[in-house]
């Protein structure tokens, strides 16, 4: 944040009109939060904002740079959670040149220092901005995790046999995430045997298959062996077009058949009471 | 950054401790760090058969973004690699011994660098990002 | 140079590689298990990697040829305790140990070369 020479008159001014300077910024800002945001927060938040811009202007004062910068991500941050557009954040910024023109209106003196000064504010507001795409590129990452895992149950169908129903595209994020969540589950029930259920996979092309072959020789190393089952009509006509080979992984139309051919694997039989 | 030699095959597992060290401190998955240790061992055994000996530097570093990784660059003073394309196919899979595990380390990691010239060498740099 | 102790009990001879192997000495255990096959006739082998965190494509293919070796020997091998990361890994490698028998752990792998025998 270059200041270059400081701005001793632009400081004295606002440290001089600092109460009315603060509240006529908080107006400002309050009015475009229609009510998304709490007074006393926001006006705790301009405030400290207000206190390091003026030491950055008062210039010679290293911590302070870095102080604001710290303080604008956080005030970005917490806008972007709450659901403010990235301008509306910008805006608050923006609007202290508002509340600061209003007092330097008529004093020609101050044209040059006033620039100088919107020249600041603008940076600022621009840093508040590229804060805001941050946070939500994060904020969508964190969901997409939440939902990957939420999507990837294993489950234990019987002494030895597990069970992983896979639903939505299946993609190489989530090949490794169900890779290692059914080799965990092998190891942890100890089994021998998976049944994967590619229902709720909408399309399988070659690189599907392909993330379906890595899952089955995957735990084959484990010493497991797995079923496919769930392959819906529309795509095995897909399959089948393509040339994909299966191989010699076992493929079953439903569940019931799947898990009828893993409990006959492990040598056990369902049979009435 | 630490800089390993690879002159002897006790050097290479003492690469592979050495990024397992650093990259269990740094954040990544298991399975992350399990790749990149993998890589390593590949690359450095490379330096060391096919290369002659050469040197492992291991670096944690922060993306443009702000994202930790690890990087480890790997160089030897081999007679260096006459046919990239062919060094980068999966000719090795085929079980014949051959092969240069390059394609298989390529496959492990976030980000994979070649550079070689006959006569002049090897160095190949790989980063594998935290997520 | 580390060298891999070989267990015998009974028909099957077990060997769990517990630390990091530098190359010689995994091409050291090759030959200890097929001197150790020929002396002894055992039947079976089972290499236990529980406690091994990196297999590359060099050990991997030590580890199948182990299997190769043995047979010529009237042996069975079974890799067992493979890591799920060092699975997933191998797999991304290229490299799937398609002819090697695997198993959960020692005890499957036990029961896997005796339901063979």
């Amino acid at each position: 944040m270059e200041t270059g020479n400081s701005q001793d008159q632009m400081a004295d001014l606002m440290r001089a009109h600092e109460e009315k300077l603060l509240d006529r910024w908080c107006e400002l800002v309050l009015a475009g939060a229609k009510g998304r945001a709490p007074a006393d927060d926001v006006r705790r938040e301009l405030a400290e904002l207000y206190g390091l811009v003026v030491r950055v202007m008062a210039g010679a004062d290293e911590p302070a740079d870095g102080q604001l910068k710290a303080a604008l991500a956080e005030l970005s941050r917490s806008r972007a959670r709450t659901g403010f557009t990235p301008s509306e954040t910008a805006t608050e910024v923006f609007s202290l040149k508002d509340a600061v023109y209003e007092v330097v209106a008529d004093s020609a003196e101050m044209v040059a220092e006033y620039l100088k000064f919107a020249r600041l504010v603008d940076d600022l507001g621009l840093r508040t901005f590229e804060t805001y795409v941050a946070t939500r590129e994060q904020v969508i990452a964190e969901q997409a995790e939440a939902m990957l895992e939420l999507s990837t149950p294993v489950v234990r169908l019987w002494d030895g046999i597990i069970a992983v129903p896979l639903v939505g595209t299946l993609d190489s994020a989530r090949t490794q995430l169900v890779m290692e969540k059914m080799l965990d589950a092998l190891v942890a029930t100890r089994s021998e045997h998976a049944v994967i259920d590619i229902t709720g996979v909408p399309t399988v092309d070659t690189e599907v298959a392909q993330h379906l072959l890595k899952t089955v020789m995957a735990a084959r190393l484990l010493g497991a062996q797995c079923t496919l089952c769930g392959i819906r009509p529309q795509i095995a006509h897909t399959i089948v077009s393509l040339g994909i080979e299966f191989g010699d992984i076992t493929t079953k139309a439903t569940l019931a058949d799947a898990l009828a051919h893993a409990l006959h694997d492990a040598g056990l039989k369902v049979g009435p009471a | 950054m630490d800089e390993l030699p690879i002159e002897t095959s006790d050097d290479v597992v003492r690469v592979r401790q050495r990024v397992r060290e650093k990259a269990a401190g740094s954040g990544l998955s298991l399975v992350d760090q399990t790749k990149l240790v993998t890589a390593a061992s590949e690359l450095a055994r490379n330096a060391l058969v096919h290369g002659g000996g050469g040197t492992a530097r291991v670096e944690l570093v922060q993306s443009g973004v702000g994202r930790t990784g690890i990087r480890i660059a790997f160089s030897d003073k081999g007679p260096g690699i006459a046919d990239l394309d062919l060094a980068l196919t999966d000719g090795w899979t085929t079980g014949n011994g051959l092969g240069l595990g390059l394609s298989g380390a390529r496959r492990l990691v976030d980000e994979f660098e070649l550079v070689s010239k006959p006569g002049a060498g090897t160095s190949v740099v790989v980063t594998k990002w935290l997520r | 140079m580390e060298r891999v102790p070989i267990l015998r009990i009974g028909q099957t001879l077990f060997v769990s590689i517990q630390v990091d192997l530098q190359d010689q000495s995994v091409m050291q255990l090759q030959e200890d298990i097929a001197d150790n096959l020929a002396a002894t006739g055992a039947k079976g082998v089972v290499i236990d990697i529980t406690a091994v965190e990196v297999v590359d494509s060099f050990i991997g293919r030590m580890l199948a040829m182990v299997g190769s070796i043995s047979r010529l020997f009237g042996a069975d091998t079974v890799l067992v305790g493979m890591r799920p990361a060092v699975a997933i890994t191998l797999i991304e490698l290229g490299l799937s140990l398609d002819g090697v028998r695997t198993a959960l752990d020692a005890e499957k792998g036990l029961r896997l070369l005796n339901g063979h025998a």
